[in-house]
């Protein structure tokens, strides 16, 4: 279907009243499908998160029985105490769920879904049915992902990177369905993922409103368009390598077997190749995210605006030429891992960038703190902090010692979570008014970040320290190695600070859930945003636009001295004898 | 009919049809088929490129596929698959011109050129397989029926979207020189018609 | 609290890479208090108050050039310095010409060790096999031959700061030289199943007068 013809189809949508399973089951419009990835990745974020206490339970107090252990049974947890081998598939489990199945469509699924046709003044997607498989495919995937916790001979247990041998071979590991299941479960998803981003692309390609130039378009909607970019080439390789994993598990294949000739090294080759535009596809879009609640919360134009586009392009490109640095210790030719270690090196640069820009935008400005400026700010607070780890293992023999430590876990959570989640909590409480045409209880939400913020650096600053003294990753006990006994206070420490970080999202829960049923709001703008979505009502109908919004001006016109108001939705006119740029 | 056959050298006339293009000049259904087939290419490039790797990056000895495979018979489904492009080529002329007869025509013959494809590679595994030639059968029974197994199911895939697409335009759906499922299919055909080309070089001729 | 750090250096190496960390830290260090004391003053000083209007400032092409170049230069640096390390202690070519070969295999869940006897070589008959247990002499030059008999395993050495993963189908290679006597443990670094968390074991350094006690008690 061509653009013009959609738009118009779409206005005569508006008309028929559909049944309510066309309406929001079997939806094709871009904002419910966004809202269903919602609901199904917070379900997924909780879930992983109770499978990290789980872990935590056994490394803060090794050999306890878990609370209301005994209802996982015997098989996994003894008298209610954690077995090894189901501790290493809570390992396995927490990073899997997570990843695939909470912050990717978290990130992806709803924000790219949410705002890429809003913000660029289009209709919906380009391809509104392929969305909806987008998400229906992810319920076949996380059925196989949730069966593989209980699969018979036990949860998959090689950790979420899938090291073979290990992870296809069942006299290894002693896991066999399990495993099966968790190559299914990301397989499908992979599927999902890839629709989605061909409608990513296309979108932001094709259906831009008139006006609306690519160096006028939100860094929010740049993040979300590169990251599609990524996931695109990215992904699918991931698909093929879990493929040759689960043939050499049934079919009797040897890619990565030595047995047969295969190589195990190809597993990580491959595995790393995806992994490292992975991890960008998990933190583009929430510095996109940022930027745009940054330049709103300070009611300022975002600092470099170009240097931005650009420094998110380079990242992204620069990702595909660094996955050697996850393999320095791996039994690569050394050379090789020089090479890895000059790619590596050179991406904190793009990232500086970014994080000075943003302490750039909020240099003189008029800073609101609200609550997604709070969470905006802590993302740019523990990102840095993420970030700045990053360069420890950057440079390959201090990886030597700190690959394979907590150091390495301290890194990834002050990334994922002290990065994408913050940014995602941020999100939510910036566009849920748009959604549902509520806010969420602002006193609620700054509890739930400052006891957030709090419990989060007290549980994962802490593993840095426990990296330093050589503590190794998915250690069911680490009190069988004498230098690791000094530690069991700070894995204490860690835990408990991990049960407190679980219940201050209590608040966030109970807020998202109650604002629901608030009365609704007649503002349809509240955070005095440029974005072209808060000219609509909240929610948005059907179509989203009328007819299609004309795009006069940038995203990030605040505080204009010759404007009135300190702020300029985008397909608002520029005060007259003002060139449009 | 009639005036395509009395110019047969003339360029193709400017298609009576235009549908909107966006920055690329690219309109939205040809842009998400390009988009998907990008990510196409990089699944095959895992498989292919470990390919390459087990049979050339390392020491391993690797059998003569010549010993295996029915180089001769496979060598007739190239064509037959080559040929079945160049049916998809004309099925798009026919579709531009708004030529239905002709569209309908070449489009049957694409339908009939993949699906005989997938049949005779049907029969070959089942040759292979009763051989005792089996995916366990060492790198080179995983690395052929891995890469030539999901080639197959690719050229399925398009055989039945094929077969839709044929459907739809015995029911009119591309008259008036609507012309871009067909060009987007196409483009899919083409995809998975050169893939083979290149499996087919380094798996059974190298 | 001194076990909340790294243990204390026992190798030739080890402390020039102490030393790369150190480097690292302080750098990285200033950067993290000069971000955080600045996301914290810019809060305070440029919080929201009513008639304050924000600066409609778009960027500048120069602050761009200075915090690209800058850390630009910096990480250039440090992968310089970077590299010179990592070739000693992984370049095959900087391994010690006269290092005792010492083979080790990785297996579920445990260690075995083969160090070669008196004649200095492996592979002939007075090779001493050992589970759990490696012994070697202070101030000497060993590499490891490394291999892995199931899954992936990784052979860490905390106090020398060595690490190096065991592929099985593969051979992988390390060098060390103790700079003092004492025992160490040795750990595996790579997830490789159930057991992973109890495969412990002893690394002993021993003076010469010690070591060669031990090894003329093993000859049969």
């Amino acid at each position: 279907m061509t653009a013009t013809t959609a738009q118009a189809s779409h206005g005569h949508a508006h008309h028929e009243e559909l049944p309510f399973i066309r309406k929001y089951v079997f939806s094709s419009d871009h904002k419910i499908i966004a809202i269903q990835f919602m609901f199904l990745s917070l379900l997924f974020l909780l879930l992983g998160g109770l499978l990290a206490m789980a872990v935590r339970w056994q490394l803060g107090f090794p050999g306890q029985p878990l609370p209301f252990g005994r209802l996982l049974g015997e098989g996994v947890a003894p008298s209610g105490v954690i077995a090894p081998k189901f501790y290493l598939g809570l390992v396995t489990m927490h990073a899997t769920y997570m990843i695939f199945f909470a912050i990717m469509p978290l990130l992806v699924g709803t924000f790219a879904n949410y705002l890429i046709p809003l913000k660029i003044g289009a209709p919906d997607m380009a391809f509104p049915r392929l969305n909806m498989w987008s998400f229906w495919l992810m319920i076949p995937a996380g059925t196989f992902a949730l069966l593989s916790l209980y699969a018979e001979g036990g949860s998959p247990a090689a950790g979420w990177t899938g090291y073979a041998p290990l992870s296809n071979t069942p006299v290894y590991s002693g896991v066999s369905t399990g495993q099966i299941y968790w190559c299914l479960g990301i397989a499908v998803f992979a599927l999902s993922s890839l629709l989605g981003s061909v409608n990513y692309i296309t979108t932001v390609i094709n259906l831009r409103a008139p006006g609306m130039h690519w160096f006028r378009l939100p860094l929010s909607v740049w993040a979300l368009f590169i990251t599609a970019i990524l996931a695109v080439l990215a992904v699918p390789i991931l698909a093929g390598a879990i493929i040759m994993l689960l043939f050499d598990q049934v079919l009797g294949t040897h890619f990565y077997l030595p047995s047969g000739g295969g190589q195990p090294l190809l597993w990580q080759h491959l595995f790393w190749f995806f992994g490292h535009p992975e991890v960008y596809i998990l933190i583009l879009p929430a510095m996109g995210i940022v930027s745009d609640i940054i330049a709103n919360g300070s009611r300022k134009p975002i600092f470099g605006y170009h240097s931005m586009v650009y420094a998110l392009c380079t990242i992204a490109f620069l990702g595909w030429v660094v996955w050697g640095h996850h393999m320095f210790q791996s039994g690569m030719n050394p050379t090789l891992g020089t090479t890895f270690m000059a790619s590596t090196i050179l991406i904190a640069v793009p990232t500086a960038i970014k994080v000075f820009n943003w302490m750039g935008t909020m240099w003189r400005g008029n800073l609101q703190l609200h609550v997604p400026m709070l969470n905006a700010i802590g993302f740019v607070a523990m990102f840095v902090i993420g970030g700045l780890s990053g360069i420890f293992m950057a440079s390959a023999p201090v990886d030597m010692y700190i690959h394979d430590t907590y150091f390495i876990v301290a890194h990834i959570h002050y990334v994922l979570f002290g990065g994408s989640l913050f940014a995602i909590f941020a999100g939510i409480y910036f566009w849920y008014p748009k959604m549902f045409g509520r806010q969420m209880d602002e006193t609620l939400g700054k509890w739930h970040f400052w006891l957030t913020f709090v419990t989060y650096n007290a549980t994962f600053f802490p593993m840095h320290i426990l990296g330093v003294a050589g503590h190794m990753r998915r250690i069911y006990d680490p009190n069988t190695y004498e230098f690791l006994r000094p530690l069991q206070s700070l894995n204490t420490f860690i835990s408990v600070s991990a049960f407190l970080l679980l219940g201050s999202q209590l608040p966030f829960m109970w807020n998202f859930v109650r604002s629901l049923a608030r009365p609704k709001m007649t503002d349809i703008n509240p955070w005095r945003d440029n974005g072209l979505e808060w000219t609509l009502p909240s929610p948005p109908p059907h179509g989203n636009y009328a007819t299609p919004p004309i795009v006069l001006h940038g995203p990030y016109e605040y505080s204009r001295p010759d404007t009135a108001e300190d702020f300029l939705p985008q397909d608002q006119p520029l005060p007259a004898h003002q060139e449009t740029r | 009919m009639a005036h395509a056959a009395a110019m047969p050298d003339a360029a193709p006339a400017v298609p009576a049809h235009q549908p909107s293009a966006g920055t690329l000049g690219v309109y939205t259904q040809k842009l998400g088929m390009w988009v998907f087939l990008t990510s196409e290419v990089m699944f095959f490039t895992a498989l292919i490129g470990s390919y390459v790797i087990l049979r050339w990056g390392t020491a391993t000895e690797w059998p003569d596929p010549t010993k295996t495979l029915a180089v001769g018979i496979t060598a007739v489904n190239t064509f037959i698959l080559i040929c079945s492009s160049v049916s998809m080529v004309k099925a798009y002329a026919a579709a531009v011109h708004d030529d239905q007869p002709g569209l309908k025509k070449w489009l049957l013959t694409t339908v009939v050129g993949g699906a005989t494809f997938v049949g005779i590679q049907f029969m070959e595994y089942r040759n292979l397989l009763h051989e005792g030639f089996r995916p366990s059968s060492g790198l080179f029974g995983s690395t052929f029926y891995v890469m030539t197994g999901f080639h197959g199911f690719h050229v399925t895939c398009g055989v039945i979207s094929m077969a839709y697409v044929t459907l739809r335009a015995f029911q009119g759906k591309y008259a008036g020189g609507k012309y871009e499922g067909i060009e987007t299919i196409g483009l899919y055909w083409h995809f998975v018609d050169l893939v083979w080309i290149i499996l087919f070089t380094i798996v059974y001729l190298i | 609290m001194q076990h909340w750090w790294f243990p204390e250096n026992a190798s030739s190496y080890g402390g020039q890479l102490d030393a790369m960390f150190y480097v690292i830290l302080y750098i990285t260090g200033i950067v993290f208090f000069v971000v955080e004391i600045g996301l914290l003053v810019f809060v305070v000083k440029y919080r929201g108050r009513p008639g304050r209007k924000a600066a409609y400032i778009e960027g500048s092409t120069r602050a761009e050039i200075v915090w690209t170049m800058i850390p630009a230069i910096t990480v250039v640096l440090i992968a310089l310095f970077s590299q010179r390390l990592w070739s000693l202690v992984k370049s095959p070519s900087q391994i010690p010409a006269d290092a005792t070969p010492i083979a080790v295999e990785a297996k579920q869940f445990e260690w075995h060790f083969t160090m070669p006897g008196p004649d200095g070589r492996l592979g002939t008959d007075d090779d001493i096999f050992r589970k759990d247990t490696l012994h070697v002499q202070v101030d000497r030059d060993y590499v490891v031959e490394l291999q892995a008999r199931d899954v992936i395993h990784s052979f860490f050495v905390p106090a020398f700061r060595l690490k190096q993963d065991a592929v099985p189908g593969m051979t992988t290679r390390a060098w060390f030289r103790a700079t003092r006597t004492g025992t160490f443990e040795i750990a595996c670094a790579e997830l490789c199943g159930v057991g992973h968390y109890r495969m412990p074991a002893q690394l002993l350094v021993q003076s010469p007068a010690e070591f060669a006690a031990w090894q003329a008690a093993q000859g049969q």
